[in-house]
């Protein structure tokens, strides 16, 4: 037996390799619940109506999903260039942190105050990542470790603002940074929710994404240089100039997704406030084939586990970190699923 | 100022220096010899905290201390298995396939804790490894309590370092392994499986990172606690490119970063109004500037992230 590279990808087969993984991964993960002492189905019955059993449930899932799609867009874009970005955390609370500290004294009506901010935050992402890259393309040293590295220093860099300059002296001695200015609250989409504009941004940047990756020469140009760089640079594709832009996008992404978290639900800094989202953005990206499209499907998918599991822990006492575990497996299975659909299997 | 430059002067000081370097020095190898046989391990860090919870477990269950080694090894080697499979027969993104182990290990070992310890309650403790001290050499001015009161996995990841940098320079397994990294189809030609050896080298080398991550709660800590890996793992991934790939310099590496650590730990306290996170800053800047530094003349194993396929070019 050996694979085979297949002449053409069937479009079902596109569509059929995510929910195979995920179906995989819920499998694999209901061992582990049923060693909790818990009834697998049972659990994900509890799972389901905890993301989307009520309207409430359904906004939180929303809520959730929207620093998903901004970060898993982030990784998408850049895994599709094989610009290991892993650094999704780091830009989130850099963005966030910005967002706070300029938000908390702008002088600006509500809505300029607010496309600034998102800029600002923005802005902060993409130079977070234009370093690695830089280093990756002046002195060859590999980004997948300076961006993990600077996740760390970020986090760090976060806790002593907020300790420090940037300490909300409201938040009795809670470490929490000053909070955005109320003006520059994201509105809420549905009343008396957490669920805010911050969803419709998020969209309108997958569109964009989408648009860019398409229907562009850029766009072109990142694809080509991710799948054969020496062919890429001898059609006369800028190799440096397109990994990074596509850093820059990549970077922006993630730190927007930070701006409109801090806007949108939390309204201060704290170093708690992303349970994951950068890494999990990765796997977001992964479900979704590294496609725009995907990755609102594939964050949906992964808010609903996430909001899911706390649920789930709450009725049956099975340990959240169960999310986790569905999220990491339906990673791995993903890998495997696309092994299949890029190749067949021949008998030699 | 003076203040800064005596506690250079502090013997444990140097003994911290060891210490906080030995799960690093199980991290490096493992990830070395990973990469030698031409094969990215990015599982590490969850590879890491697997062992340091699958230690830890095995010994608050009631076995010895060197079970709780043996188990924890074990389950690294599972988790390097999984890695392998994927990514050498299978072929699959050495990158995705390591994160994704990375992901899976630490929520499995978190999941896997949190069934036995729940939120909130105080986390349990074993009794960990003790000093042990080399009869004779122990007494040793300065020397002595520094080199020879260690506890005995310290040990174990010093001859650790010496096994392989033999096992890698001098055996026909090392060279086998070195031309599985540089030219695997030369390795098939010499009638060898490049194949098995990568499996064998990756799920050996899971192994020696686990030993890591036990060190954490079996010796250098009492207990288990989610984050506490802390991105060794990375920064062990960082260390094998600053060794050139070889494990004698792997020690160096290992011990003039646990050096900064120590010595940062206690400048904290000698030093005053300067926030904390700085101090705890200064390692991951440090490895990232070490790998500014080396990356120009780095030798980066010919065949590494390269799948091997049989009769593929």
């Amino acid at each position: 037996m050996r694979l085979e590279r297949r002449d053409a990808v069937p479009l079902a087969l596109v569509a059929a390799a995510p929910l195979a993984a995920v179906a995989a991964a819920l499998a694999l993960a209901a061992g582990l619940i049923a060693a909790a002492g818990v009834n697998p189905l049972t659990a994900y019955a509890e799972m389901l109506r905890g993301a989307l059993g009520s309207r409430l449930a359904v906004t939180e899932m929303l809520t959730r999903a929207t620093p998903l799609i901004l970060t898993g867009l982030a990784a998408a874009v850049a895994f599709r260039t094989r610009l290991w970005n892993i650094g999704g955390e780091g830009q989130f609370y850099m963005g966030a942190l910005v967002t706070a500290w300029i938000g908390h004294a702008l002088g600006l009506p509500g809505p300029m105050g607010i496309a600034l901010l998102m800029v600002c935050g923005m802005a902060t992402g993409a130079v977070l990542l234009a370093g690695p890259a830089a280093l990756r393309l002046r002195f060859g040293v590999d980004e997948v470790v300076t961006t993990l590295l600077l996740n760390f220093i970020v986090i760090l860099f976060v806790g002593l603002m907020i300790e420090g300059p940037l300490r909300d002296p409201l938040a009795f001695g809670w470490p929490q940074s000053v909070p955005v200015d109320g003006d520059y609250r994201l509105p809420d989409l549905i009343a008396r929710t957490r669920l805010h504009v911050g969803l419709l941004v998020a969209l309108t940047a997958a569109g964009i994404v989408w648009l860019i990756l398409s229907r562009t020469v850029f766009g072109v140009e990142t694809r080509a240089a991710g799948l054969n760089p020496r062919a890429a640079a001898f059609a006369g594709i800028p190799l440096p100039r397109t990994i990074l832009g596509v850093a820059l996008i990549s970077g922006a992404l993630a730190g927007l997704a930070g701006s409109v978290e801090v806007m949108g639900v939390t309204g201060g800094v704290t170093t708690t406030m992303s349970p994951g989202f950068g890494y999990a953005g990765i796997v977001v990206a992964m479900l979704a084939g590294l496609h725009p499209a995907g990755v609102v499907a594939a964050a949906l998918f992964v808010a609903t586990v996430f909001v899911g599991a706390d649920a789930m822990g709450r009725a049956t006492g099975v340990p959240s970190f169960i999310a986790d575990v569905i999220v990491a497996l339906s990673l791995l299975t993903m890998l495997v699923a696309l092994l299949f659909t890029t190749y067949r299997i021949r008998r030699s | 100022m003076t203040e800064a430059l005596d506690l250079l002067w502090n013997t444990s000081l140097w003994a911290a220096v060891l210490r906080i370097a030995t799960p690093l020095i199980f991290g490096v190898l493992g990830a070395l010899l990973c990469e030698r046989a031409g094969v990215l391990n990015l599982g590490i860090e969850g590879i890491m905290t697997m062992g340091a919870m699958v230690g830890w477990l095995t010994v608050y269950l009631g076995a010895d201390l060197w079970t709780g080694l043996a188990v924890a090894a074990v389950s690294g080697a599972v988790m390097g298995l999984l890695h392998a499979l994927l990514t050498v027969p299978l072929g699959l993104s050495q990158h995705v396939s390591g994160l994704g182990i990375t992901l899976f290990a630490s929520a499995l070992a978190y999941y896997l804790y949190r069934l036995i310890v729940t939120v909130g309650e105080t986390p349990p403790t074993i009794t960990p490894f003790q000093p042990l001290a080399v009869p004779g050499l122990s007494d040793l001015p300065v020397v002595g309590p520094i080199l020879f009161a260690q506890s005995a996995p310290t040990y174990l990841a010093l001859a650790a370092v010496a096994v392989m940098a033999w096992v890698l320079a001098r055996t026909p397994l090392g060279l086998a392994i070195r031309m599985t990294g540089e030219n695997p189809h030369a390795v098939e030609a010499q009638g060898l499986n490049p194949v098995a050896i990568r499996i064998g080298a990756v799920v050996a080398g899971s192994a020696l990172m686990a030993l890591g991550g036990a060190f954490l709660t079996m010796a250098a800590f009492n207990s288990f606690f989610p984050g506490m890996v802390q991105g060794r793992g990375w920064i062990c991934i960082a260390l094998v490119v600053f060794a050139s790939w070889r494990p004698g310099k792997a020690l160096v590496g290992a011990l003039l970063f646990a050096f900064f650590d120590a010595y940062q730990l206690r400048l904290q306290t000698a030093v005053e109004g300067v926030p904390y996170q700085l101090f705890l800053m200064a390692p991951y800047v440090l490895s990232i500037v070490a790998l500014i530094v080396v990356a120009r003349r780095a030798r980066v194993p010919e065949a590494l992230m390269t799948p091997y396929r049989r009769g593929e070019r």
